[in-house]
């Protein structure tokens, strides 16, 4: 039995997934074990290492201000579902 | 009934004049027909990578720069997880812990403030703090139909700065001169046109209202849909009204969302604090990290200028009255057209130039709907014009026509408009010497009463002389020659 506990709904809404019940139940089991595992990782003594947000020690990498052409407005909807107008058409949106 | 303290904060999004979206080399470039500038990053295409674009970084760091915003050393980019049909990929690509500035401040310009409190500005030099800006990618653009909704990716992945303010304004007007100052600099650095109504400038308004004696701020209530400075002053306005009744009427105000409707003048409700996001942030694995030392060091030599700087050189350096350098300085392409005109005639006093530059030139514009972006007379002629002027050759009601000429048909030499009009002044010492003697031989009595200290006697002698040579007698030349001989 892990030491956390999740609110699966909420992360499922958050995801916009829609869980039956059994599969609430199974995808919380997975997520305590992830979260157990920061458990572990917690216990490390890491006073010496500088928190870092990326595994690879590679920096700056950029590329110059130059434009390119991409897709032709035909490429970029032929993924489209629905489109007109040259747009992606989806249902009305109300804000 | 009790007083409340209004307390407001700005997050601004500003769009860079770039050539190349933020993560993608898409053009950028906007009135383009629909969906003609994208790529599978910029569309949100599974597997695509972004890669960061040098030249909209430069320009935030710049910024930065000209607001005095301190750039931490590291910085890198996070994911914001929402879902909206404008962020196909399900996240913004943004900056969360590490923004490339924090903190500095933005100058609130006297001029800058709406017209009808210039004269009575509350706290005169202020400076509102911020709290950070960061750069991040834009959204495609929704257009809403009756039974539908489109999308254009065009805008989709296109650099965006936001400027965050703290919760430092504390008034409607503040606000509008904050926006306005903000933007007059965000033009001198190049760094994006920042015009609100044409959408490459957007404002959120943060705004709280707390019972006076109280030192924790009210509930945050925020504005939405403003389109332009002034609906910012109009929504604060209308917000401040409305907080006010609800708080004298007893009700507590809860943190939320509402959305400005310009037509009627009033806030609705968009969303309550239960339906606030929850964004889940995290570092985007996809870009590394950036060191900022290198770019500060590449930019800083393109620090501009800025408004008040180039003010405080007009008044000190040209004389300007500080309401004249205050006008020319609040727009670069004005500031830059006056030192154009003060460069192409260094005999001319450049105080005379501004009055020509503020009163006659930009009058003219304003009457043709014209700006001076668009103006078709080179400051080298108006320059040359107002040389032509000072140094006697025409008077100045003559210039004023030769001004009228030369805008009329842009590209004429004000020499050859002032010989068509016949406006040559007779500037011959010798010729106006005999005129001037014999009208002297011919009124003794004239004389005499000049002699005896009547001016008015001196006056009639220059009418007199002007009349004679209908009217194109050098008018100072004519007033030295009666001094030097009747005085
Ligand atoms: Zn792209």
């Amino acid at each position: 039995m892990s030491a956390h506990s999740i609110d699966i709904h909420r992360v499922a809404k958050l995801a916009r997934l829609e869980l039956s019940d059994d599969e609430a139940t199974h995808y919380a089991a997975q997520l305590h074990r992830v979260l157990d595992h920061m458990d572990t990782l917690a216990k490390l003594d890491l006073s010496g290492v500088e928190p870092t947000s990326h595994a690879l020690p590679v920096y700056d990498v950029v590329r110059p201000d130059e434009a390119r052409p991409g897709f032709s407005q035909q490429q970029a909807l032929s993924n489209a579902p629905k489109s007109v107008l040259d747009q992606f058409q989806i249902p009305k949106v109300i804000e | 009934m009790p007083k409340y303290i209004v307390t407001i904060g700005l997050e601004v999004h500003a769009q860079l004049k770039t050539q190349s979206k933020m993560f993608c080399p898409c053009p950028v470039e906007y009135g383009s027909e629909p969906n003609t500038h994208t790529c599978p990053t910029c569309l949100g295409l599974p597997g695509a990578l972004p890669v960061l674009n040098e030249g909209a970084i430069e320009k935030t760091v710049l910024t930065g720069l000209m607001l005095g915003c301190t750039t931490p050393p590291l910085v890198k980019w996070d994911r914001k997880n929402y879902f909206y049909p404008d962020m196909p990929k399900n996240y913004q690509i943004t900056q969360f812990d590490l923004p490339l500035c924090i903190g500095g401040g933005v100058p609130l310009y006297d001029l800058a403030y709406p017209k009808d409190v210039q004269k009575n500005i509350p706290n005169p030099g202020k400076v509102v703090k911020l709290t950070r800006i960061h750069l991040e990618e834009d959204v495609a653009k929704s257009t809403h139909h009756d039974k539908f909704t489109t999308i254009d990716f065009n805008r989709a992945g296109t650099p965006l700065m936001e400027i965050v303010s703290d919760p430092d304004i504390d008034s409607a007007e503040e606000a509008f001169a904050y926006l306005s100052s903000l933007r007059q600099i965000l033009v001198y650095g190049g760094v994006s046109d920042a015009d609100m109504e044409k959408g490459q400038m957007r404002c959120d308004v943060n705004i709280s209202l707390r019972p006076e004696g109280q030192t924790e701020l009210g509930s945050k209530i925020e504005l939405k849909n403003l389109n332009s400075i002034a609906a910012v002053r109009r929504a604060i306005h209308f917000e401040t009204a409305r907080q006010t009744e609800a708080l004298d009427r007893g009700e507590v105000l809860l943190q939320s969302t509402r959305r400005w409707d310009d037509d009627r003048g009033e806030t609705t409700l968009m969303r309550s604090k239960e339906d606030a996001h929850d964004y889940r942030y995290f570092p985007d694995p996809d870009l590394l990290p950036l060191h900022t030392a290198d770019i500060l060091a590449r930019v800083s030599p393109s620090l501009p200028e800025l408004p008040h700087q180039k003010r405080a050189r007009f008044t000190n350096d040209y004389g300007c009255s500080a309401y004249d350098a205050d006008v020319l300085a609040s727009e670069q392409s004005l500031a830059a057209y006056y030192e154009a005109a003060v460069a192409a005639q260094p005999t001319v006093a450049p105080k005379k130039l501004a009055n020509w530059v503020l009163n006659d030139l930009l009058g003219a514009l304003n009457d043709a709907s014209l700006t001076i972006t668009d103006c078709p007379l080179p400051a080298t002629a108006l320059a040359q014009l107002v040389a032509i002027v000072e140094s006697g050759k025409i008077s100045g009601s003559q210039g004023k026509e030769v001004f009228a000429a030369m805008l009329a048909t842009p590209g004429t030499d004000p020499e050859a408009i002032i010989k068509e009009k016949g406006f040559e002044q007779v500037s011959d010492t010798g010729a106006l010497e005999a005129m001037v003697d014999e009208i002297l031989a011919a009124n003794p009595d004239k004389v005499a009463e000049v002699k005896s200290g009547n001016e008015k006697a001196m006056n009639w002698f220059t009418g007199q002389l002007m009349k004679a040579s209908k009217g194109k007698a050098n008018p100072k030349i004519l007033s030295d020659l009666l001094r030097s001989k009747l005085l």
